[in-house]
């Protein structure tokens, strides 16, 4: 399985706000673990979500020239249990970006019902600490998360005047 | 302009966010990374909740200075800081009190004087700066 934990933005507005949803199909390989009859989505995996939406978001806004970790999830509280088959909605809002790191207020939603609401804290890998351990490559946005990004573009060109990239 | 008290519950409220601790952990004098159980990542945090809260831009490493003396033997001496170290902490946080440090002046005790009170008597400068923001 692949470490990528949203489907596709609805809306991404540089530096601001960002909106990406996550199908859950059944055929996931943690439903079948959690639980066995019973396939919960882990609240865990939720936070990878919005942490996702929300690092491509603070990425985006330096040109994904900065290397953006996860450090610190200041708060969560999640309100009831999501199911397979249903559509997470992740909303992502920017509030502070600095040349160290970003903080972002992120919300999940299941048919416009509020299940879940977080603040994370990503940091700005210090740059030539970062350089000796993984050397000059960006590992955080090599791949497939960029590319669920330039899908959003692609689409924005397409149709979507909300993606504004 | 907030009063000091103003000041002071305001970072208490900020600490208690973001360092998840219990408002009556919070004391003047208490430590952050000793008595509040800060890490790194923390400060970075504390700064970004400072700057919402009072809305003041705080430079990097201004309130909490990373790496003041980097190794330089004119301010660090078999673990002690010299009294050259000593002048350039004073400059550098004018906003802490050194006056238990100056009388052990351990390196490793540099950390100690990041405290509550601290916090409140540089946004108190912070503040009456007259282009503090």
């Amino acid at each position: 399985m692949r470490w990528i934990w949203i489907d596709r933005f609805l809306e991404f507005d540089s530096g601001k706000s960002a909106r990406a949803i996550k199908n859950l199909s059944r055929a996931e390989d943690y439903f079948a673990e959690h639980f066995p009859g019973y396939p919960v989505m882990p609240v865990a995996l939720m936070l990878e979500g919005l942490a996702q939406t929300g690092g491509i978001l603070v990425g985006e806004a330096n040109d994904f020239r900065e290397k953006v970790v996860l450090a610190k999830i200041q708060w969560a509280r999640f309100s009831r249990e999501v199911l397979a088959g249903e559509q997470l909605v992740y909303d992502v809002e920017l509030l502070h970006l600095r040349p160290e790191g970003a903080a972002v207020h992120g919300k999940v939603r299941v048919d416009d019902a509020l299940v879940g609401e977080a603040e994370l804290f990503f940091a700005h890998l210090d740059q030539s600490r970062s350089q000796q351990m993984f050397g000059d490559q960006n590992f955080v946005f090599s791949g497939e998360l960029k590319y669920v990004l330039g899908l959003a573009k692609a689409a924005a060109r397409r149709q979507d005047p909300k993606v504004t990239v | 302009m907030p009063t000091q008290d103003e000041i002071y519950s305001k970072v208490s409220a900020t600490l208690v966010e973001a360092l998840n601790v219990d408002e009556e952990d919070i004391k003047p004098k208490a430590t952050l990374q000793g008595d509040l159980g800060a890490e790194s990542i923390d400060f970075l945090d504390i700064v970004f909740r400072l700057e919402r809260e009072f809305g003041i831009k705080i430079p990097r490493g201004e309130l909490f200075p990373e790496s003041i003396f980097s190794g330089d033997p004119d301010y660090v001496n078999n673990g002690k800081v010299t009294e050259q170290g000593l002048a350039e902490l004073r400059t550098r946080m004018p906003f802490a009190d050194l006056s238990k440090f100056e009388k052990n002046p351990e390196v490793n005790a540099i950390s100690d004087l990041f405290t509550v009170e601290m916090i409140t008597r540089y946004i108190e400068g912070k503040l009456v700066e007259p282009n503090g923001n």
